[in-house]
């Protein structure tokens, strides 16, 4: 019974990512590179990402390759690397379709499905453009109001993924999830019909019986899958496991500068050996 | 040629705004807010917390992504930094790109956390070296933050000051303008009405931003420049040629 969760490879995690899935990818430091590039090769199509509340490589990969029909996200970035290139591209060409957010709206979201109710209110929002673009968040009155209700608050629904995606340093043969200091990877789990794992390294034991690491454990009722990808960030960064590859990075950035460069780059690292050689040297984090 | 840098002087006018503030939050990508938070908590003779989103430092740590905002929802957080691919006359900020939304003719990454910080924290300080009346527009052409609000919104935040390369505008909220309070050394007023896209109130008599003094360079150029270095480590190196700690 504890085995089945624990799959053969991110081939056969990627295989659980059906169509048009609505997909949680979270912004940095815990990103499944690996897992994305399967979701590639598999050639999976329409899906409608969800960034927590941002995103990078993973989301501007998975749009140049044409996996993405709707992203909703509060930034597409390469932060201090540069614009996403094929997010840029696809955004001018109509070819996506955007929902821009603001980072605490993906996260009161992802809080309410959590909790298993229709909305959140917050504040802000009021006059923004976002607001105006967004029919699905309304504005309603604050019932609490002192003076009676003139408190307009932005009702924010909830943001049910079917699935989300995430790289963690460590899992057990139980399906425990070992996410380390990122602790807003639990509520995109949480807020998640089921949540696809890769890791580092399996861990002897289970890792709920450590009272050190239980508190960052995203437990196996959230889990649907588990597959081992060493350095499966690459060439992202693992929060206390490694750090960025920046030249990687780099050299991806001026790939994807043009739709043929970004074909290219997945040849050679999606779908030929490009991406196993180029990680074999040990960055290993200082 | 004066005795300091152009960062430094941009430091320097940006910490002279946070002198009242006990929690200033740094942003993503913002090395000269992030040292000028610093340098007001090395000059401050009240404990000062400075708090920088992404960074390893235990110090510079808040509880996640999601605390940081609903920390500046509870008021916990004083001053914060926004920029913004353009910036307008009402203080609306735009981080979504150029032309009609949402098929634009620039896509810039997104609104972040704009849409709720500026709303929520009392001091935002408005930052973008570029002025030239591509960046200081009359209207943005997407709002991810509106400058001001009308009375019945929450709003206990907004737009304090907007720090250029050229100058320093302080925010006029009641008027929803901003006022020309600055001009840095050697720029004439001019050369920035030329370079602004919007109207703003020019004050009879308009000082010159005021240069850090010895006593700030010392600090900057030491313990600003250790710090900045965790978090924005080419920073610290290119302007203090200072190596973040192994």
């Amino acid at each position: 019974m504890t085995n089945q969760i624990v799959l053969p490879d991110v081939e056969a995690l990627a295989a659980r990512v059906a169509d048009g899935a609505k997909v949680a990818v979270f912004k940095d430091g815990a990103v499944p590179m690996d897992l994305g590039r399967a979701l590639v090769r598999k050639g999976v199509r329409g899906l409608h990402v969800v960034t927590v509340p941002t995103s990078g490589l993973l989301a501007d990969m998975l749009i140049g390759a044409g996996c993405v029909a709707t992203i909703e996200t509060s930034g597409v970035t390469m932060s201090e690397f540069g614009q996403a290139p094929c997010f840029g591209r696809a955004v001018k060409s109509s070819s996506l379709k955007i929902m821009d957010a603001t980072c605490p709206a993906v996260y009161t979201g992802l809080q309410a499905a959590e909790k298993g109710v229709p909305f959140i209110p917050m504040r802000g929002l009021i006059g923004s453009d976002i607001l105006a673009n967004r029919p699905d968040f309304k504005t309603i009155d604050n019932p609490y109001d002192a003076d009676g209700g003139d408190d307009p608050i932005v009702a924010i629904p909830a943001i049910r993924p079917d699935v989300s995606l995430i790289h963690a340093p460590l899992a057990d043969a139980f399906g425990n999830v070992w996410i380390g200091r990122q602790a807003e990877l639990k509520i995109m789990a949480h807020a998640s019909a089921e949540s696809l794992i890769t890791c580092e390294r399996l861990y002897e034991g289970n890792l709920l019986e450590d009272p050190h690491l239980a508190p960052a454990v995203i437990p196996s009722m959230y889990v649907g899958g588990i597959a081992v990808a060493e350095r499966g960030g690459w060439p992202l960064g693992l929060t206390g496991e490694y750090d960025d590859d920046p030249d990687a990075i780099l050299a991806y950035i001026q790939a994807a500068a043009t739709p043929e460069g970004f074909q290219d780059w997945l040849a050679e690292h999606v779908f030929g050996s490009g991406a196993a050689d180029a990680r074999v040297p040990a960055q290993a984090a200082e | 040629m004066s005795g300091y840098r152009s960062e430094e002087l941009l430091i320097s006018v940006i910490s002279r705004l946070l002198a009242d503030c006990g929690h200033i939050a740094v942003g993503v990508s913002s090395p000269i807010p992030g040292s000028a938070a610093l340098l007001t908590q090395a000059t401050s003779d009240r404990p000062v917390r400075v708090s920088v989103i992404g960074a390893e430092t235990p110090e510079f740590r808040t509880d996640g992504g999601v605390d940081l905002f609903d920390s500046a929802g509870q008021g916990r957080i004083d001053a914060f930094f926004l920029s913004g691919g353009q910036i307008d006359g009402e203080a609306n900020i735009n981080l979504v790109g150029i032309g009609d939304y949402p098929e634009m003719k620039v896509r810039w990454s997104g609104s972040f956390g704009s849409a709720h910080l500026y709303f929520m924290v009392p001091k935002v300080i408005l930052f973008r070296e570029e002025h030239t009346t591509r960046t200081m527009v009359d209207k943005v052409d997407f709002i991810s933050a509106p400058g001001w609000s009308p009375d019945n919104v929450h709003r206990p935040g907004g737009p304090y000051g907007l720090v250029t390369n050229l100058c320093l505008f302080m925010f006029d909220r009641p008027n929803r303008r901003f006022r020309l309070e600055s001009l840095h050394p050697g720029v004439t007023l001019e050369e920035v009405q030329d370079n602004t896209g919007f109207n703003f109130e020019i004050p009879e008599v308009v000082p010159e931003t005021q240069a850090p003094d010895q006593a700030k360079l010392e600090l900057l150029r030491s313990t600003v420049a250790q710090k900045i270095a965790d978090p924005y480590p080419k920073f610290a190196e290119r302007v203090w040629g200072v190596k973040a700690a192994a």
